[in-house]
């Protein structure tokens, strides 16, 4: 049984999710959702015991021995991404249930929770698999999947949103397909440890590089990275709370992980540092994205809208981390996947109990929410500490080993450090806005409004205190994410 | 560049023509049928270009010639084509399929939403309603 974990990772969700749409019944199919969810998360815990007990993880896809067939491989850096994934998909699960009764018609929600499923499948696949077309694959299951859940949302801006991200995702993924294709004509292989023993021999011819060029934009078009982000702050704005909350701290950083995963595991450190520049050419999008993104989420009267360009600036610091080229930038980007995703979640699933209660999340509308909803309003505040990186919460322990590995490098990289502090002054602005307005204005709509009920606010709370105690503790977290970094920073072959 | 190396890589030319067609079609148009046709057409390329890396000059289908049963001739000397590229497409054919059968889905509730499928249209609409808010 426990041999098979690997491939259960994925075909538990997979085969949960059309069973959603034979039920019928919104709960039962959401009842059955959380039930796989949960086990998704089990089995991602269980992964990551074994890779830290005794190493890399190889499954061989129905015992067709790599570099042949079908090869999950789960060393520490998937199976940290796997438990990222799978915790958030096992929290808002439960959370959707309550969530989707408000913001999608009841005919549609058992196949809200099929597609639900479905994207938590494709995330973990693209995730533990060690066959780049796989990668592919699963990573259409997931967008496809996602399309459909962003246009479930209740304005019709939802619909046209999804279209965007539609066209937009398809040329990423295609973007993808024709860079794996590249490199299978140069080595014959789609195995990733394998790819990376064979490329260094075709290293100088030029269909490497321009396979590096188009899974580079492919790739940058998945994780929203400015200026390829376009899709991404209405497609974060109109869909359903929950999606908005699963998306966000789950698609982008997978998309994230395979970055790392194409451009350091299977091209290796010294290819995309030495000869082709990725930090010279990360670097400045990095910081540009930081900057701008936050600048404009100020001005946003939306609060979705705004959190969904902070999110593009928070992707920015992720790819700041790359852009180091150290062991040090690697462990805060590896640090930062884990901890946006819950500050996001945290944040996103409060909204989803404001638009629950009140219907909007523009910012006038939530005047004096504070005393309406005091538990909902807390999660936020939290989550909006975090965000700006106060210590004792997960964002300050990110930041600290960003602007580490920032003074680590010395000479014109305090600059550097010097953005991450301003930007994080940034932040606190644009929480603040919010803030203000929920606790030091008078409440001025219906009467009848009240706190949200448990069912949304117990998943909400597991994620703020979540952001509190690996902010408090973070010895376990950084000790996994400095291991991942270095394995990443030594190339698949040695790992 | 020779008319040699033009001619010996005329697959790869088709590839890049419809490539860019396809993404001139998907930048440039305003309605969204065709930015999905489009789509389509970018889509297609990408198969073009796998299948024909697959082939080999002189190449057979990559199909088993003797009875693997009776005696007859040994398979060792048949080349055939790497048979790999074309199951790969098969799947992103069907990919393909699926995200087009999404987007034509969207763009019938966007009709019904919008009354209409002109970008620019949709726009002035969302334009409108953000104003009202």
């Amino acid at each position: 049984m426990s041999e098979h974990l690997p491939i259960l990772q994925v075909v538990v969700p997979l085969m949960a999710a059309p069973l959603c749409i034979f039920l019928r019944k919104p709960r039962a199919a959401g009842a059955l959702a959380v039930l796989a969810s949960w086990s998704a998360l089990a089995i991602a815990l269980l992964l990551l015991r074994e890779v830290l007990s005794t190493g890399v993880v190889s499954y061989a896809i129905g015992d067709w021995p790599p570099p042949i067939g079908i090869e999950y491989r789960i060393d520490i850096v998937n199976a940290w991404v796997l438990v990222i994934v799978a915790t958030i998909g096992a929290v808002v699960a439960p959370y959707a249930i309550t969530s989707v009764e408000r913001e999608v018609d009841p005919h549609r929600i058992p196949l809200f929770f099929t597609a639900y499923l479905l994207c938590l499948c494709g995330l973990l696949g693209i995730t533990i698999t060690g066959d780049v077309f796989n990668v592919f694959v699963f990573l259409e299951i997931s967008s496809l999947s996602a399309y459909a859940l962003i246009s479930l949302g209740r304005q019709r801006r939802a619909l046209t949103a999804a279209f965007r991200y539609l066209i937009m995702g398809s040329v990423g993924a295609t973007f993808i397909v024709i860079g794996i294709g590249l490199l299978y004509v140069m080595t014959g292989t789609l195995n990733m440890a394998d790819l990376a023993a064979l490329l260094p021999e075709v290293w100088d011819s030029r269909t490497v590089k321009v396979a590096y060029g188009f899974l580079g934009v492919g790739i940058c078009l998945k994780l929203a990275l400015f200026p390829l982000h376009l899709w991404l702050p209405n497609a974060y704005a109109f869909a359903p709370s929950p999606v908005t909350a699963f998306m966000a701290s789950t698609a982008t950083k997978v998309a994230v992980y395979m970055l790392l995963r194409f451009f350091l595991s299977i091209f290796g450190g010294h290819f995309s540092f030495d000869v082709m520049g990725l930090d010279l050419v990360l670097l400045p999008l990095a910081l540009v994205a930081i900057v701008s993104m936050s600048l404009v989420a100020i001005f946003q009267v939306d609060v979705k809208r705004l959190l969904a360009y902070s999110s593009v600036a928070q992707i920015g610091y992720m790819i700041l981390g790359l852009s180091f080229a150290s062991v040090t930038g690697l462990t805060a980007t590896l640090l930062h996947l884990f901890n946006h995703a819950l500050m996001k979640g945290a944040l996103f699933m409060a909204l989803g109990c404001v638009v629950y209660r009140i219907g909007s999340v523009q910012i006038g509308a939530m005047a004096g929410l504070g005393k309406r909803m005091p538990f909902t309003m807390a999660a936020f505040v939290v989550g909006g500490l975090s965000l700006v990186g106060v210590p004792l919460t997960v964002g300050f322990v990110s930041k600290w080993y960003l602007i580490l590995g920032a003074l680590e490098k010395g000479g014109l990289w305090m600059g550097v450090a010097g953005i991450v502090l301003l930007t994080s002054v940034m932040a606190l602005v644009y929480v603040w806005r919010v803030v203000e307005v929920a606790y030091l204005r008078d409440f001025v709509g219906d009467d009848r409004v009240r706190e949200a009920p448990w069912s949304l606010l117990v998943p909400t709370w597991a994620l703020v205190l979540a952001n509190l105690y690996f902010g408090i503790d973070a010895v376990r977290t950084s000790e996994v994410a400095r291991g991942a970094a270095e394995v990443l920073m030594m190339g698949i072959g040695s790992s | 560049m020779s008319l040699d190396f033009f001619v010996s890589h005329y697959n790869y030319w088709v590839v890049i023509f419809l490539m860019m067609v396809g993404f001139y079609i998907l930048i440039s148009r305003g309605n969204l049928i065709k930015k999905i046709v489009g789509l389509n057409v970018f889509q297609t390329s990408v198969f073009m270009l796998y299948i024909s890396m697959g082939k080999i000059t002189g190449g057979t289908p990559p199909i088993l010639l003797d009875d693997p049963h009776g005696g007859g001739e040994a398979v060792e000397h048949v080349v055939y084509s790497n048979p790999l590229p074309h199951v790969l497409i098969l799947t992103a054919i069907v990919v393909g399929i699926a995200t087009t059968s999404v987007g034509l889905a969207l763009a019938v509730r966007i009709k019904e939403a919008y009354g209409t499928l002109e970008e620019d249209e949709i726009n002035r609409i969302e334009a409108q309603t953000e104003a009202a808010e």
